[in-house]
């Protein structure tokens, strides 16, 4: 296959350094989180995710080389190796933190949850691609992305992995809805949603449990799941308007903060950044997410709007129920901020997902 | 390789257009949502979080519920929870912890150095972690230390709980003890609440109890000032006190049970024989709880450890001995039983009895004479029953033995009970693979060879011979109750079986016992007890087999001593209570154990008369729970 000169010439420059930006953003915060005063230094954590930034590169550069035409063509084998992943993870996985996630690869461990978030939307976008019928999907046009999603959500969820496995769900609804599922059938499935409540209650661990009692009722564990929402909301709300400066964040120094460096890493920004840096830092965001929106509103054909739609939704959640969760008006479900928290398996698909949407971006001239 | 080139969808897709301009106004909502509650954290009540963050000032502070207490079968304590102070220091609250420490033992009248040894050792761990700089500490340090707090800064006083077993050694075994919790049940517990540093019951009603006497642990989220002082507390959860535990225990008779023991290494248990309710168990010798209680010291543990007196080990459940003469009574019920034994048949006992060419001597080296059931059981003469051993066979022996309870763990709600061995042809088999010897049947026959027992299972035994055949399962937990006096689960008496006996075989076997204290000659005369008639059977163990002859116990060295039983029950008419001794290295029975068992069996008759006083004893101790 050539490389059509055209395409270095269309490469999206600006997608890309948004998204370095994010990763620079995040191994601050990380060297921060870890710094430790009275040694002066910050661990191997910072330059381990730069390393992780290197096969994010990798993962990148492999979305964009290929025509994302042929996604057509592996979205089925891409979630086949998803799913086999997390089946074996769930045989020999290793665990950290309660749960089973991650699977030994030697030099590091990789998670296959974050994968499964990039496999949902391939998949979705195949299947959706197709002109919508008249009306919209109804429930039963669709029971094949619910027979091949569903395992993936459950299997996270027995991890067990709450977070993603909320992601998933409601990254796969987000391609539903956008990709023309009726708005009747959306109802009956949020009804079948609610009427299921109970009998996900049963299936949750007694800390999930816990997590989300006491976000409906703060008093209810204070020195347990309550004490760490507490020490989150105390590190961002004593940054005040312009933060403590740059190293000069004191809740994590003690520990305080439950994982610093990966889902609760907003916290230790705010602290040190303010409220003006949490409005920079969303804005990007919210910058970034919008000119993926035009992208998807300027992609050439239905495919590749809906991948663009898919990736961007991950980003969108991600942000919204992490910073959401860490200052306390949602229960804490273990959501890293995307590209930002510590993790390699989470910035590689990150990266990943990025690379597809540049390669969407460049082949929008390109007949 | 084909590439999608549909020429309808060149345009893009113009519903994905239309419906992103929705995705716009959810992205601004949503910036907008998050920015508020940031604005709301950050600037309307940064204040507030800065003046918390700036001090650290929450802290956690861990409660752990006050365990249960243990009361007797009156209602009084054999466990309480007192309070106690804990001297704690938290260096990075004083701004020169070196200097504070010098003043607190200027203060306290203690050396310095000592204090400051501590500061030195922990010199690695983190500032912000509370010291301990003394357990338990006395009344007039928590005053000091009150009085003295502007001054102190970093110093705390933390209260906690502390066991104090208020008859110390005396129920021990029974009771148990407590201990940190070591890292591996840390490990298995872990989901149940434990943290490193808790304290869990290690040993007897502790451990085994531990489930019901725990309690929940509460704790504070504390906001503290810069000097870690406490400013108020932000959130609580209270501590749910464990239950009450009533055992079945008399305190008093445990008590004389253990003064009769008077420092002999032995065990005495005394059981309701209509109940299985166990009313005394002691083993000696014992520990003191309270040392546990405290924080044992490396060569305390060590000494107890290595005692080759075993003090940790509870003989009346764990100790397996040959049962002795004792075990003539399940011979005699065998034998009565099967149709084997006529009782008034007679034989002639000339001090030895032949079988095939071996020997087995009478503990009387002239013999008794002509004996018949009766004076054989009175006066334990061994032929009578070597003879009778071999007609009744090993496996109806077993059997008749099982039937009673032994050879099986009685299943008494304490640790580690062992079950002691009945041995038959099977169980030669399977163990030695050999075949049974009918010689070795010869030895079985007064309770000596492979047979082995524990004193509870011999006080069963004696209960279900006392009132005619039931069999309970002994029982030490009456009742478990709430704090508030709500009863929580209740055990009553539990049947094991009932073993189907002939009236004449019990008529005669009750006879024989009350003769073996009441009638001269009787070997257990030393339990003969002027305020009640007592019934009994006297046993001794042998350690050592004596291949030479007769040796005088005193001439043995200790160790080879032969072990003293005397099993019992009164009264006679109306039995009650069981009691069985076990003295070990005490030589005869009649001579060593018997006395014991009258005077726990006195002590007991005393206790039915005991004035109505209990009532306030109960409610004394309810008081204390509250």
């Amino acid at each position: 296959m050539q490389i059509d000169r055209r395409l270095i010439s269309h490469f999206d420059w600006t997608l890309f350094l948004l998204s370095l930006t994010f990763v620079f953003i995040g191994v601050m915060t990380i060297y921060s989180a870890n710094y430790n005063i009275t040694e002066g230094h910050a661990g191997g954590l910072p330059s381990r995710q730069l390393i992780w930034l290197g096969f994010g590169l990798i993962a990148m550069l492999t979305a964009i080389a290929f025509d994302y035409h042929h996604i057509d063509r592996i979205a089925y084998p891409f979630y086949g190796i998803v799913l086999l992943l997390l089946i074996l993870v769930l045989v020999i996985g290793h665990s950290g933190g309660g749960s089973q996630r991650w699977i030994n690869l030697g030099f590091f461990r990789l998670q296959p949850s974050e994968p499964a978030k990039i496999a949902i939307v391939l998949m979705m976008a195949k299947y959706l691609q197709d002109d919508e019928p008249p009306r919209g999907y109804r429930l039963h046009d669709i029971w094949l992305p619910f027979a091949l999603v569903g395992p993936l959500v459950v299997l996270t969820l027995v991890q067990p992995d709450l977070g993603t496995a909320i992601i998933l769900g409601i990254v796969f609804l987000s391609m539903l809805l956008i990709g023309g599922l009726r708005l009747r059938s959306f109802l009956y499935l949020v009804g079948a949603g609610l009427a299921l409540l109970p009998v996900g209650w049963h299936f949750l661990k007694s800390y999930q449990r816990a997590r989300i009692l006491t976000f409906l009722d703060p008093d209810r564990d204070p020195l347990g799941a309550g004490y760490h929402v507490i020490q989150s909301k105390i590190a961002i709300g004593s940054g005040r308007l312009f933060g403590k400066g740059y190293l000069h964040g004191t809740q994590n120094r003690l520990d305080f903060l439950p994982a610093q460096h990966t889902d609760f890493i907003f916290a230790v920004f705010s602290e040190e950044w303010g409220f003006v840096g949490c409005l920079v830092l969303l804005l990007l965001y919210v910058i970034m997410i919008a000119y993926c929106l035009r992208l998807m509103q300027r992609a050439k054909d239905r495919f590749g709007g809906l991948l663009v739609f898919g990736m961007v939704a991950i980003f969108f959640w991600h942000v919204v129920i992490n910073v959401a969760m860490v200052s306390g008006i949602m229960p804490v479900v273990g959501v890293p901020l995307p590209m930002v928290s510590y993790g390699g398996s989470a910035l590689a698909s990150m990266m990943f997902a990025i690379g597809i949407m540049i390669n969407v971006s460049m082949r929008r001239y390109i007949f | 390789m084909v590439v999608r080139t549909d020429i309808n969808k060149q345009d893009g897709a113009p519903e994905l257009r239309v419906r992103a301009r929705l995705l716009y106004v959810i992205l601004i909502l949503a910036l907008l949502g998050l920015t508020t509650r940031l604005a709301f954290l950050q600037i309307i009540q940064g204040e507030r979080y800065t003046f918390l963050s700036e001090n650290n000032r929450v802290r956690i502070k861990r409660i752990p519920g006050t365990r249960g207490m243990v009361l007797d079968r009156q209602g009084q304590l054999l466990i309480d929870s007192r309070p106690s102070f804990d001297l704690l220091f938290v260096p990075e609250d004083s701004e020169e912890p070196e200097k504070t420490l010098r003043l607190l033992a200027r203060y306290l009248g203690r050396d310095d150095q000592e204090l400051l040894t501590v500061l030195e050792e922990n010199k690695k761990r983190p500032a912000f972690e509370e010291l301990v700089l003394g357990r338990d500490v006395d009344w007039s340090t928590v005053v000091a230390v009150e009085a003295h707090q502007l001054d102190l800064p970093g110093v705390t006083l933390r209260t906690r709980p502390r066991r104090s077993y208020v008859q110390g050694p005396v129920a021990a075994h029974v009771l148990g003890y407590m201990g940190e919790i070591g890292l591996r049940q840390l490990k298995v517990l872990k989901d149940q609440g434990y943290v490193v540093g808790d304290e869990i019951g290690q040993y007897g009603l502790e451990r085994r109890w531990e489930e019901v006497l725990r309690g929940q642990s509460g704790g504070q989220q504390v906001e503290v000032d810069a000097l870690g002082r406490r400013v108020r507390v932000l959130h609580e959860v209270p501590d749910v006190p464990g239950y009450t535990v009533h055992l079945t225990l008399d305190r008093e008779l445990q008590e004389t049970a253990f003064e009769a023991l008077n420092g002999k290494e032995g065990t005495i248990v005394a059981l309701d024989v209509n109940s299985g309710a166990i009313l005394a168990m002691v083993s000696t010798p014992a520990f003191d709880p309270n040392v546990f209680a405290r924080g044992i010291k490396a060569e305390e543990w060590r000494d107890l450890v290595k005692d080759r007196l075993r003090p940790l080990s509870n003989r009346a459940t764990q100790g397996q001995y040959p049962p002795g003469s004792t075990f003539k009574i399940i011979m005699t019920i065998a034998g009565l039983e099967e149709g084997v034994l006529q009782p008034e048949a007679r034989i002639f006992d000339p001090g030895y009895y032949y079988f095939g060419n071996r020997a087995f001597r009478d503990w009387k080296k002239e013999g008794h004479g002509s004996v018949d059931l009766h004076k054989a059981i009175v006066q334990s003469c061994d032929v009578y029953f070597y003879q009778l051993g071999p007609r009744i066979g090993v496996d109806r022996i077993a059997k008749w033995a099982r039937a009673f309870g032994l050879g099986e763990k009685s299943g008494v709600a304490l640790d580690d009970e062992r079950s002691g061995t009945v041995p038959d042809s099977d169980w030669k088999r399977k163990k030695y693979r050999q075949p049974w010897y009918p010689g070795e049947t010869v030895s079985i026959s007064i309770g000596q060879g492979y047979l082995t027992v524990t004193p509870l299972q011999l006080a069963n035994m004696m209960a279900a011979v006392a009132n005619g055949g039931t069999l309970y399962r002994p029982r030490i937990v009456s009742k478990v109750e709430s704090v508030d006096g709500a009863t929580v689960r209740e055990y009553g008496p539990e049947k094991i079986r009932t073993i189907e006996l002939k009236p004449t075989t019990l008529e005669r076997l009750h006879e024989a016992l009350a003769d073996v204290v009441k009638e001269a000659g009787g070997t257990g005369g030393a339990a003969r007890s002027t305020l009640v008639e007592i019934a009994g059977k006297t046993g001794t163990a042998q350690v050592v087999e004596m291949k030479g002859g007769y040796v005088k116990t005193e001439q043995l060295a200790y160790f080879n001593r032969d072990h003293a039983w005397f099993v019992s029950y009164a009264p006679v008419q109306n039995p009650q209570i069981a009691v069985v001794v076990l003295v070990e290295h005490g030589g005869h029975g009649g001579d060593a154990a018997a006395p014991l068992a009258k005077k726990v069996i006195e002590k007991y008759i005393a206790l039915q008369n005991r004035p109505a006083g209990t009532q306030q004893v109960r409610a004394e101790g309810e008081n204390r729970a509250n």
